[in-house]
C-alpha cells in the first residue's frame, strides 16, 4: 500500500514536470532543434502526462483511493508562516488533470498541421507545453501560493501566445490588453489570499477548509470604511471571485477575451476556450468550502454570471469573424458555469466545464481548419457552402454545434439542463433573475451557433476564385483531433451525469446543508435516455429549436430579415456592434486618463514643484557659492572630496575640544 | 575567538587595493591586463562570499565575523566590523554586481578602462565597508567616500547633462550627510554621558541600547530619515535618481540601482528602527503614506516616460516604496496583533524586495546598455521590433521585465507578495493601494516591452542590430538564474535573515521610554 502511494506521488510529479522539461528543452534550443524534434518531444511529453493522469483518475475512482496531499518543498518561512509547494490530488483535481492534458494533447497534434509553415514553430510548441505545466500546477495546487503561481503562469503564457505573431500590431495590443485586464482581477485575487492568511494564519487548503466553519461561527467582521463592516468570509470570497472574473472573463473584465482571438487558433481552443478561461470556475469550485459560508458572495457570483451569460451571447449574434463568434459563445457559456457556481451546483459547473472543453475545443479547431483551408480568412461572409469541400470538418462542426446548443443526447444537453434545473430549484434572491436568463440564453446560443454554421457551411460560395481552386479537406493531423474531440462531445455528457449525481466528487466539493445539493433526488434522474426524452418536452429544447429555425430563416431562407432588423433597430445594433462601449471606455477614458494623470504628476509634481521650486531654487543659490569655490579647484567633484575631508577634520577638531 | 580570519577586511581592502593597483597601469597596451586583473579580483571577492555564508550561523542575530581595533583611539573611534543576517545578503549582492559590471565593461567601455574598472573596484570595497561597519564614524566614512568614485563614474563616463545631474545628486546627498553626521555625534555625546566604555561610544550596537526620550528620538529620526530617504529614494526627495541614471554610464546605473539605493534601506534597518523605535512608531503613518505615494504616484509618472533609463529609474523608486512600506507596516501589524512573529513578514518582505530589486533593476539597466551600445539611443520611440533582429536579447529582456512586473516564479514577486500580505494584516486599504502595483507595474513595464521589443522592424537601424555576444549572454544568464532561484525558492534567503528579523522585531516592541 505504501509503495503504491509512493508510486502515485511520483506519478503526479512526472505528470507536472514532463511538459515543463519538454518545454524548456524546446524553448532553449528553439533555434537549433528541428521541427520534428520539437513536436515529437512535446507531443510525447503531454501525451504521457495524459495517460498518467488517466491512471491517477482510475486509482481514485475505481480503486477506492481517497486522494492525497503531498508536499514538494518549502518555498519559504517568514515568521510563523510557512509557504509550501505541493499537490492536492482528489477526484476534482484528477478530472481536471485528465481534461487539461487531453485537450492540450489534441491541440499539440493539431498544431503540427496548423502551424506547419510558421517560422516560430518550435517556439510555439515550447509555449503550449509550458502552458500545460502552468495549468497543471494550478489545478493540482494544495495551497494558495501555488494556485497563484499557476494562475499567473497561465496568464503569462496566454500573453505570450496571443502576441505570438509579434509583428502584428493588433496581436501585441491584444496581448497587452489581456495581461493588464487579468491583472485587475489578480489584484482582487491577491487581496483574497492576503485576507486568507490574515484570518486563517495559513495558505494551505486543508487548514483553511478545516478552520472555515470556526471563522464563520465567530463572525469576524472587516471594517471596510467607517461604519461599514463586511463579514470576513464575504470579503475573502468576493476578492477571490474578482480574480476569477479576470481569468474567466466575466463582465466587466471580459474585454480581453474577444481580442485574444488575435492569437493562433490552436491556442484559442486550448487557452481561451477549454482550459485557462475555466480556471476561475475551477477555483471557485475548489473554494466551495469558503463560498458556501457567504450568501452575499454567492448572490454576487450568480448576478455576474447571469449578466455575462446573456449580454455576451447577444454579441455573438452580430459578429462576423468566425473566431470572435465562438469567443463570445465562450463568454456566454462561462456565464452558465458561473451561474452554476452561484447556486452551489459546483458539480454541474465542473460538468459543464468539461463538456464545454470538448465541444468548444472542437468548434475552435474546426474553425481553424476552415481558416487555413481559406488561407487565413476569418470573415464568415467570405465563406459559404464549405460542406461540399470539407466533409469531415462539416460533420464534426455540426456535432460541436449541437453539443453547444444543448441538443438532447449530446454532451452539452446534460450539463446545461442540470444547470437550468439547479437554478430553478435555488432559493437565492437572485435566482429568479438568473433562471430567466439561463432559459432565454438557450435560444440565443442556438441562434448564434447555427448562424455561424449555416453561413459557413451552407448558403452559396462567396470565396474568391483562387481560394476555391485550392479548397480541400485539411490534412489528417488536423482532422484526427477533430474526430477525437467529437467523440467526447457526444458521449461525455451521458457518461458522466450518472456518476456526478451519485456523488462522484465526494468531499472535494462542499455544499452547505442549507443549500440544495446536486444529487439524484434533487433533479429526479431516471437514466440518461429518460432525461433526453424528458428534455424534448421542456421549454429549453423548444427554445433551442426556435433558435435554429430563426437562424435558418434569417440566414438561409430570408436573407433580408436581418438587414431589415439592422435598419429598424439601428441604435440597438450599434450598441451591440460597439460591445456595450466597454472597449471605448477603456481605450478613450481609462487608459488616456491614467496616462494624463501620470503626465500631470510628472510635470507638475516632479518637475515644477520639487525640481524647479525646490531643488533648482536652492541649486541656484549654491551655484553662486560654488562659483567662489571653483576658483580653488578644477571641478565640482574635487569640491566634494575637499568638503568631505575638511568637514571630517573639523569634526575631529571639535570632538577633541569637547 | 580573539584571533579569527579577517574575512570582512578582505571584502573591503582587496578590491580597494586592487583598484588602486589598476590605476598604476598604463593606459595603452595594458588594457587587457587590467581587464583580466579586475575580473580576477571581482571573482575572488565573490568567491569570498562562500566562506562568509558557510561560516555564518543563521541561528543567532548576534554580529559575526567580528573584527575590532582602535582607529582614532583618543575619541573612541574604532575599526569595528561585523555582519548579521541583513548585511550578508547585501554583501553577496555587492560582489555579484561588481562582477557583472566588470563583465559588462568588456564589451561596452573603451575609454580609460583602467580608471573605469578601478573606480568600480574601489566602490565595491567602500560599499562592503558600509555594510560591515559597526562603528558609526567608520560607517559614515565609507558612506561618504563611496560618493567620490560614483561622482567620478558619472562625471567622466557620463552623458551630456552630467553636470546638472551630479549637482542635483550632490545637493540632495550633502544635506543628508550633514544631518547623518550630526545625529551620530549627538548619539556619541549621549553615549559618553551615559558613561559607556570608550570602545562603545561610537558603536552602532551600543547606540541601539541607548535610552532616549521621545523628543530626542524624534529629532534623531528626522535627521536619519533625511539621510536615508534621499538614498532609497523616497518621495519627495527622489528627483535626483532619474537624472543621475540617465547621465550615468551603464555600469554606474547598475551599481547605483542595485547597491547604492540599498544603503538607504540598510540605514533604516541598522539605525532608524533600532535606535529610535518610539519615534518610528510615531511617524509610521507618515512613512507609510510616503511609501504609498511612491508606489502609486511614481508608478503613474513612470507610465509616461519616454526614455528607457528614466522609466526604469522611476520604476525603481516605485519598487523601493515597498521596502519602506514593509518596514513600517510592522508597527501596524503589532498594533492589531500582539504576536511578534506575524510582523516579521514586513521586515522579510522589505529585505527580499531590496535584494530582488538589485538583480532586476541591474538586469534592466544592462539591457538598456546593450541597446545603447548598438544604437546610441535610449528613447523608446527609436526602437520597435527588436525581437526580429535580437531574439536572444528579447527573451532575456522579457524575463527581466516580467520580474519587474512581479510575476510569481521570479524574485520580483516574493518581496511584493510578502509586503502585501503584511499590509493586509495592518489595514485592508493599505494592501489594496500597494496592490495597485500589480496593474500599474505591469502597465509601464510591458507597455515599454511592447514598444521596444515587439512589432515589425521599426527602423533601418533596428533592422541591422546584432544579437547578444557570448559575454552579454553570460551576464544575462547569471542574472536570470539569480532571479529565478530567488523566485522559486527564497527559503535560503529568508532563513539567512530569520534570526536578525526576529531580533529587530523584538527591538521594535521594546519601548525606550
Amino acid at each position: 500500500m505504501q509503495t503504491e502511494m509512493l508510486m502515485l506521488h511520483n506519478l503526479a510529479l512526472i505528470i507536472v514536470f514532463l511538459p515543463l522539461l519538454a518545454s524548456v528543452i524546446t524553448g532553449i534550443g528553439c533555434r537549433t532543434v528541428s521541427r520534428t524534434f520539437a513536436h515529437s518531444l512535446t507531443i510525447s511529453a503531454v501525451g504521457l502526462s495524459f495517460f498518467l493522469s488517466c491512471w491517477i483518475l482510475k486509482a481514485l475512482v475505481f480503486e477506492g483511493n481517497p486522494g492525497w496531499n503531498q508536499t514538494l518543498y518549502t518555498w519559504g518561512v517568514s515568521g510563523n508562516t510557512s509557504f509550501q509547494i505541493g499537490f492536492l490530488i482528489d477526484r476534482l483535481t484528477a478530472l481536471m488533470m485528465v481534461i487539461v492534458t487531453f485537450i492540450s494533447w489534441m491541440v499539440h497534434i493539431y498544431t503540427v498541421g496548423y502551424m506547419r509553415d510558421d517560422p516560430g514553430y518550435q517556439r510555439f510548441f515550447s509555449y503550449i507545453s509550458l502552458f500545460t505545466f502552468g495549468m497543471l500546477m494550478l489545478v493540482m495546487a494544495n495551497n494558495f501560493l501555488q494556485l497563484f503561481f499557476g494562475w499567473e503562469a497561465v496568464g503569462l503564457m496566454s500573453y505570450l501566445l496571443i502576441g505570438f505573431w509579434f509583428q502584428r500590431e493588433s496581436a501585441i495590443f491584444a496581448s497587452l490588453k489581456a495581461f493588464l485586464v487579468n491583472r485587475v482581477g489578480d489584484l482582487g485575487f491577491l487581496i483574497g489570499i492576503a485576507a486568507i492568511l490574515y484570518y486563517f494564519g495559513s495558505l494551505n487548503y486543508d487548514s483553511v477548509f478545516h478552520d472555515v466553519r470556526e471563522l464563520a461561527a465567530r463572525g469576524d467582521m472587516l471594517i471596510i470604511m467607517n461604519n461599514h463592516e463586511w463579514s470576513a468570509i464575504t470579503v475573502i470570497c468576493i476578492a477571490l471571485f474578482i480574480g476569477a472574473m479576470g481569468k474567466s472573463a466575466q463582465v466587466p473584465l471580459h474585454v480581453w477575451l474577444p481580442d485574444s482571438m488575435e492569437g493562433p487558433t490552436p491556442i484559442s481552443a486550448l487557452i481561451h476556450a477549454a482550459t485557462m478561461v475555466t480556471a476561475g470556475v475551477f477555483m471557485v469550485a475548489r473554494m466551495s468550502p469558503l463560498f458556501e459560508y457567504s450568501e452575499v458572495a454567492l448572490n454576487f457570483v450568480l448576478v455576474i454570471g447571469a449578466i455575462t451569460c446573456l449580454s455576451m451571447g447577444l454579441l455573438g449574434v452580430v459578429q462576423n469573424d468566425i473566431k470572435r463568434i465562438i469567443a463570445y459563445s465562450t463568454l456566454s457559456q462561462l456565464g452558465y458555469m458561473v451561474i452554476a457556481l452561484g447556486v452551489s451546483a459546483y458539480g454541474a459547473a465542473i460538468f459543464h466545464l468539461m463538456t464545454h472543453a470538448f465541444f468548444k475545443a472542437l468548434l475552435f479547431l474546426g474553425a481553424g481548419s476552415v481558416i487555413i483551408a481559406l488561407h487565413h480568412e476569418q470573415n464568415i461572409w467570405k465563406m459559404g457552402n464549405l460542406k461540399k469541400y470539407m466533409p469531415i470538418t462539416y460533420i464534426t462542426m455540426l456535432i460541436g454545434s449541437l453539443a453547444l446548443m444543448g441538443f438532447p443526447l449530446f454532451s452539452g444537453f446534460y450539463s446545461k439542463d442540470l444547470i437550468i434545473e439547479m437554478v430553478h430549484a435555488s432559493e437565492l434572491p437572485a435566482s429568479k433573475f438568473a433562471y430567466a436568463i439561463v432559459v432565454g440564453s438557450v435560444f440565443i446560443t442556438a441562434l448564434y451557433t447555427f448562424r455561424l454554421f449555416f453561413v459557413v457551411f451552407h448558403t452559396k460560395e462567396r470565396m474568391d476564385k483562387h481560394s476555391i481552386e485550392h479548397l480541400q479537406e485539411s490534412p489528417a493531423v488536423v482532422w484526427v483531433p477533430l474526430v477525437l474531440l467529437a467523440i467526447p462531445s457526444v458521449i461525455a455528457g451521458g457518461m458522466f451525469i450518472q456518476p456526478l449525481l451519485q456523488g462522484y466528487f465526494g468531499n472535494s466539493l462542499v455544499v452547505h446543508p442549507n443549500h440544495l445539493a446536486l444529487t439524484e433526488h434533487s433533479v429526479e434522474f431516471k437514466g440518461i435516455f429518460a432525461m433526453a426524452v424528458q428534455g424534448l418536452s421542456g421549454l429549453p429544447f423548444w427554445l433551442g429549436i426556435a433558435g435554429i429555425l430563426t437562424a435558418w430563416g434569417c440566414y438561409i431562407k430570408y436573407r433580408e430579415i436581418p438587414l431589415l432588423l439592422q435598419k429598424k433597430f439601428s441604435l440597438l445594433y450599434s450598441i451591440f456592434k460597439n460591445k456595450y462601449g466597454f472597449d471605448l471606455f477603456n481605450e478613450w477614458i481609462l487608459a488616456p486618463g491614467a496616462r494624463g494623470v501620470g503626465w500631470i504628476f510628472w510635470r507638475l509634481g516632479d518637475r515644477l514643484v520639487i525640481d524647479d521650486i525646490g531643488v533648482n531654487g536652492s541649486a541656484n543659490s549654491i551655484g553662486k557659492f560654488s562659483k567662489v569655490v571653483r576658483r580653488f579647484q578644477t571641478g565640482y567633484l574635487y569640491h566634494y572630496a575637499f568638503t568631505m575631508i575638511a568637514g571630517f577634520l573639523a569634526l575631529l577638531v571639535w570632538l577633541m575640544l569637547t | 575567538m580573539t584571533l579569527i580570519f579577517p574575512l570582512l577586511s578582505l571584502f573591503i581592502w582587496l578590491p580597494i587595493i586592487g583598484g588602486i593597483g589598476l590605476l598604476t597601469l598604463k593606459n595603452k597596451n595594458q588594457e587587457s591586463l587590467s581587464r583580466g586583473l579586475a575580473l580576477i579580483i571581482a571573482l575572488i571577492s565573490l568567491g569570498l562570499c562562500i566562506p562568509l555564508i558557510v561560516g555564518f550561523d543563521s541561528g543567532t542575530a548576534a554580529m559575526q565575523w567580528r573584527e575590532q581595533m582602535p582607529w582614532i583611539a583618543s575619541l573612541g573611534i574604532h575599526y569595528a566590523l561585523g555582519v548579521d543576517g541583513f548585511s550578508v545578503p547585501l554583501i553577496v549582492l555587492t560582489c555579484f554586481m561588481t562582477l557583472l559590471v566588470v563583465l559588462a565593461s568588456m564589451v561596452s567601455v573603451k575609454d580609460r578602462i583602467q580608471q573605469y574598472l578601478a573606480a568600480f573596484l574601489i566602490m565595491q570595497g567602500l560599499m562592503c565597508g558600509a555594510f560591515v561597519a559597526l562603528d558609526a564614524i567608520l560607517f559614515y566614512t565609507f558612506w561618504e567616500a563611496m560618493l567620490v568614485p560614483m561622482f567620478l563614474i558619472i562625471g567622466m563616463w557620463g552623458g551630456k547633462n552630467r553636470i546638472y545631474a551630479t549637482i542635483k545628486f550632490f545637493l540632495y546627498t550633502f544635506l543628508g550627510s550633514v544631518l547623518l553626521l550630526i545625529a551620530i555625534i549627538y548619539l556619541n555625546i549621549t553615549a559618553r554621558k551615559m558613561g559607556l566604555a570608550y570602545d562603545q561610544v561610537f558603536n552602532i550596537l551600543a547606540f541601539h541600547n541607548l535610552p532616549l526620550s521621545l523628543i530626542e528620538q524624534k529629532w534623531l529620526f528626522i535627521a536619519f530619515l533625511i539621510a536615508f530617504a534621499v538614498k532609497i529614494p523616497m518621495f519627495p526627495v527622489h528627483t535626483w535618481l532619474p537624472d543621475a541614471h540617465v547621465e550615468a554610464p551603464t555600469g554606474g546605473s547598475v551599481i547605483l540601482a542595485a547597491i547604492l539605493l540599498k544603503m538607504g534601506g540598510y540605514g533604516f534597518l541598522r539605525f532608524i528602527l533600532p535606535i529610535t523605535p518610539d519615534a518610528s512608531f510615531t511617524f509610521a503613518t507618515g512613512i507609510i503614506g510616503l511609501s504609498l505615494i511612491a508606489i502609486v504616484y511614481i508608478a503613474l509618472v513612470t507610465l509616461v516616460q519616454t526614455d528607457m533609463k528614466k522609466l526604469i529609474a522611476y520604476s525603481s523608486i516605485s519598487h523601493m516604496g515597498f521596502v519602506t512600506l514593509g518596514l513600517f507596516i510592522v508597527f501596524g501589524i503589532l498594533l492589531s496583533s500582539k504576536d511578534p512573529s506575524s510582523a516579521v513578514i514586513g521586515i522579510d518582505g522589505a529585505m527580499v524586495q531590496m535584494i530582488s530589486h538589485g538583480f532586476v533593476s541591474a538586469a534592466l539597466f544592462l539591457c538598456v546598455g546593450v541597446l545603447y551600445d548598438r544604437m546610441h539611443s535610449r528613447q523608446i520611440k527609436d526602437f520597435g521590433g527588436v525581437v526580429n533582429t535580437m531574439p536572444a536579447f528579447a527573451a532575456f529582456f522579457m524575463l527581466f521585465a516580467l520580474a519587474n512586473v512581479g510575476l510569481p516564479g521570479t524574485s520580483g514577486f516574493v518581496g511584493e507578495f510578502l509586503v502585501i500580505l503584511g499590509a493586509f494584516k495592518a489595514q485592508f486599504w493599505l494592501a489594496v493601494l500597494a496592490g495597485t502595483t500589480l496593474i500599474l507595474g505591469a502597465s509601464y513595464t510591458l507597455w515599454m516591452v511592447k514598444r521596444v521589443v515587439f512589432g515589425a522592424v521599426g527602423s533601418v537601424a533596428v533592422g541591422s542590430l546584432k544579437d547578444l555576444n557570448p559575454i552579454e549572454i553570460m551576464m544575462f544568464v547569471l542574472l536570470g538564474l539569480a532571479i529565478l532561484w530567488l523566485g522559486l525558492w527564497p527559503a535560503p534567503l529568508l532563513e539567512l535573515m530569520h534570526a536578525s528579523s526576529n531580533h529587530l522585531i523584538e527591538q521594535l516592541m521594546q519601548s525606550k521610554l
